[in-house]
Parts: structure tokens; C-alpha cells; sequence
């Protein structure tokens, strides 16, 4: 049975969520993927202001197809999350309370997980015409030169989700 | 002398052609294995996995959607018989021409940055293309597009081992480079396996067998075998589809062999997601006048 989940996630929102549990996530998430992190996390260590709030944020790891006439939004599908792994940590510390994207992640990530009470989230590689039934609405947010990698704000509907490491230090592939 | 010709407008045709038709369905005889392995799954999340996989294969072609968001780096191989000539423009750059229309028209995921380093700036239309040739006899052009996405490509390996290490010592290393890969390639898979030839020979054997069509088998019975046996050995893994365990981890292995050195034994091992995109299409080449 599904979980239906709201966002914003706060640490009461996810402290039912336990690895391997299916989740319908609803509400607002940001996508940021490669280059946008290096720039998140280079603005953070120089001190200089991120154009938006990372508090209790929910990062999709993805880079949408662009978007045809008459749709809402592109193909869309997770990006292998362990390359945002070096970012990751600073991120949680920063806010960030959830990720969305797909395979392994690295000891410290997982760690920095726990630490700050957030969970990393599959979604299935390979269904992103699939997923993009699930966009609402879409606004760009930042780092538009960055073409398919800049920030974007989705409102997202029961996007069916995987809990792949939970904030307990669960790991689904360590199984 | 007698010759033949093809226009450079008619090749960024069939490359667009083909582009599209690469990234919106699903090459033949794929949609029947991943079926037939969606019957035998019994983890509820593995068979979850391979229902939405073909939902969205369905949903993609009925849309004409990429299937994917990351559409790849465009490869084409090309096969230029050699009494063909080109004309009313570059051939490479009608390739790229063809690449360039169809991802901007298409509105596929442009993913070529201009310098993997010091300059990651996006190329804003997926091109350059990467370009396989080959000259052949005749006067057709064959081309082949097979755009592929990097999250599968990042897993790939070359290695080079020792001949001494037979037939056990390739089936260890392609049977660990898909342990450590687990789910981040999107499981399930297909392999395209080179041994033989030398350090750049062997990657392209590899990338090329990913263009045999699934179930087809080597001609050779040993590799034919060495094909199947991998298919066991990597399916017994329990990586599964989307990493969530199960037997289908691997939809297809298809190996190509090539002549080497006495103190070599290359291997190469290219991964591709379930998205196998390729598409091939021929130009005849006309006679030319006088």
C-alpha cells in the first residue's frame, strides 16, 4: 500500500518512512541536477545567496526533455544521483530534506542522511513519459543559462516514488 | 568512368528520420523479452518496475515522447560504399545537420557540453555527433543512429587482461562491473561485450554489438555460449529491475570478437539501460550523368 506524502517534508512528515515503503508524493520540489549543485554549494561555501530557499526542500536529481506544444512538461526521469553525492552532505546541512533520483549513494551521504533527519527517494529510470503524467505545473527558478540543467519548481501529483534510504539509516540496497 | 551520387540534403533527412524514430520507440523484438520477463518476476516492486517500463514504451510512441530524458550523444555509424559520392554539401556536417534538426524540432534532451573540462558549456542542439565510418564496397550509404544516454555509458569498462585469463577471467570481469553497477545503470540491461583488437578497437566492438537485435545469438558456438552463460551469471546477481532485486537484471549479452595481439586479451564492456535506441536506414546511390 502507498504512502501518500505531502511536501514540503518536514522530519514529522517522514519519520513513518522506512526503506523500500512506496510513496505518492504531492506538492512543490525543485529539479537540479550536475552543474546546478556546483553552483548551490559553491554559493554556500563563498557566502554569496542561493535564489532560493533549500529549507525542507525536495530535490528531483533531473534534466526534463523540453517541453512539446500543448504539454506541461517534457520526458522527465531521474539521473543517476551517486555524482551529487561530493554535494549532497552540505545540502542536507543546509536544508534539503529530501532527494529524488536513482542508484547508490555514497557511506558519507548516507550518513549525512541520518544525521539530518531526510530520505532519498527512486523513482524508476527509464518511465519519464510516465512520470511527466504526474507535473502539475512547472516555473523556472534560477541558472537558466545552464539550458537543461537549470533549476526548476514542479508541482508534482502522487509522482509513485521508492524510499531507497530512510532517515534511520536504512538503505534498500544494502539489503 | 561511371559513378553514382547522394545528395548531402537526402542524408540530414534519414539522420532526422532515424534520430527520431530511435528516441520515441523502442527497437523491435525488445517490448516481447521485457513481457516475457515481466511474467516470470515475483518481487511485487520488480514487476511493478517492468509494467511501468512498458507503459511508458506504450505511452512514449502514442505521445511521441523521447522515452528517456536523457536523449543521449547522437552516435551514427556509417557505411559510405565507395562508389558513392556526396554532393551539394559536407558530409559531416549534413550527419550534423540532420542530429541538429532533430533534437531541436523533436524537442529531445540536448546533453553535449563543448568541453568536458575547463568549458561545460551546453552546444544547444546535441551536436557534434559522434561519427562512426567505415568505407565499404558498393554504391549505397547505410546509416545507423543509436543515440545513447550517459547514465548507462558512465558504467561501462574497458580492461585490459592477460590471455591467460580465457573464457573464466572475461566472464569474472563482466559479471563484476554489473555487481558494481547495481541499479545505477536502470536495470534491466543490455550488454555489449568486446574482446579482442587493441584499446580503441575494443570499445567500439562492444558499442556495436549493442546493435545486434535481441535474441539474436553469435555466430560462433563458443561465443554464442561465453553469451548465454553471462545471461545466467549476471541474472543470478539479484539486482533485478530498478535495483529492487529479481532475475531480470539482463535482458540480452551479445558479444563481438575481434583479431588481437599475441601478448593481449582487451575487453570491453558497454551498458546500455533498456532503452536501446538504434535505427538504421539505407540510400541508394543514383547514377550520374556523363
Amino acid at each position: 500500500m502507498a504512502k501518500k506524502i505531502q511536501t514540503p517534508l518536514t522530519t514529522k512528515s517522514i519519520a513513518d518512512l522506512r526503506m523500500g515503503d512506496i510513496v505518492l508524493l504531492s506538492g512543490k520540489i525543485l529539479v537540479a541536477r550536475d552543474a546546478a549543485h556546483k553552483r548551490m554549494v559553491d554559493a554556500i561555501n563563498d557566502g554569496t545567496d542561493i535564489p532560493f530557499s533549500l529549507k525542507n526542500e525536495t530535490i528531483f536529481y533531473a534534466g526534463p526533455a523540453p517541453t512539446p506544444p500543448g504539454f506541461i512538461i517534457g520526458s522527465i526521469g531521474p539521473t543517476t544521483s551517486y555524482r551529487m553525492d561530493t554535494y549532497t552532505s552540505l545540502l542536507l546541512e543546509s536544508g534539503v530534506r529530501g532527494m529524488i533520483g536513482k542508484g547508490k549513494r555514497s557511506k558519507e551521504v548516507l550518513n549525512a542522511i541520518e544525521k539530518y533527519k531526510a530520505v532519498y527517494f527512486g523513482a524508476t529510470g527509464g518511465t519519464s513519459v510516465l512520470l511527466s503524467n504526474c507535473v502539475i505545473s512547472v516555473e523556472n527558478v534560477a541558472y537558466e543559462d545552464l539550458g537543461p540543467e537549470m533549476v526548476l519548481r514542479l508541482e508534482v501529483k502522487d509522482l509513485p516514488l521508492v524510499v531507497l534510504a530512510d532517515s534511520y539509516g536504512g538503505n534498500l540496497y544494502d539489503r | 568512368m561511371s559513378g553514382y551520387f547522394v545528395t548531402s540534403s537526402e542524408i540530414s533527412d534519414l539522420v532526422t528520420t532515424l534520430t527520431l524514430k530511435a528516441s520515441i520507440i523502442l527497437p523491435n523484438g525488445l517490448k516481447e523479452t521485457i513481457e516475457e520477463a515481466e511474467k516470470r518476476e515475483v518481487n511485487s516492486l520488480s514487476k511493478q518496475t517492468l509494467q511501468d517500463i512498458l507503459k511508458n514504451a506504450k505511452l512514449a510512441a502514442e505521445k511521441n515522447m523521447p522515452i528517456c530524458q536523457d536523449c543521449g550523444l547522437a552516435v551514427i555509424f556509417v557505411e559510405v560504399g565507395q562508389d558513392v559520392q556526396v554532393i551539394g554539401g559536407d558530409f559531416g556536417e549534413a550527419i550534423n545537420k540532420g542530429v541538429r534538426k532533430a533534437y531541436l524540432e523533436g524537442y529531445l534532451r540536448k546533453s553535449v557540453v563543448i568541453d568536458p573540462l575547463f568549458d561545460r558549456r551546453n552546444s544547444g542542439d546535441n551536436t557534434p555527433a559522434v561519427i562512426h565510418w567505415k568505407i565499404v564496397s558498393g554504391r549505397n550509404i547505410k546509416i545507423t543512429v543509436s543515440p545513447k544516454g550517459m547514465g548507462s555509458e558512465n558504467m561501462s569498462r574497458i580492461y585490459m587482461l592477460k590471455p591467460a585469463d580465457g573464457v573464466e577471467g572475461i566472464i569474472n570481469a563482466v559479471v563484476q562491473t554489473v555487481k558494481a553497477a547495481g541499479p545505477n545503470p536502470c536495470p534491466p540491461i543490455v550488454l555489449g561485450i568486446g574482446i579482442g583488437g587493441n584499446f580503441e578497437t575494443v570499445a567500439l566492438a562492444a558499442k556495436r554489438a549493442l546493435l545486434i537485435p535481441v535474441g539474436v545469438r553469435n555466430r560462433i558456438e563458443e561465443y554464442a555460449n561465453m553469451e548465454l552463460e553471462i545471461l545466467k551469471k549476471v541474472n543470478a546477481l539479484d539486482i533485478g529491475p530498478g535495483g529492487y532485486g529479481g532475475e531480470t537484471t539482463a535482458l540480452d549479452v551479445h558479444i563481438e570478437a575481434l583479431p588481437t595481439h599475441i601478448a593481449g586479451m582487451p575487453l570491453a564492456i558497454n551498458i546500455c539501460c533498456h532503452v536501446l535506441r538504434h535505427a538504421k536506414g539505407t540510400i541508394e546511390g543514383k547514377k550520374c550523368n556523363g
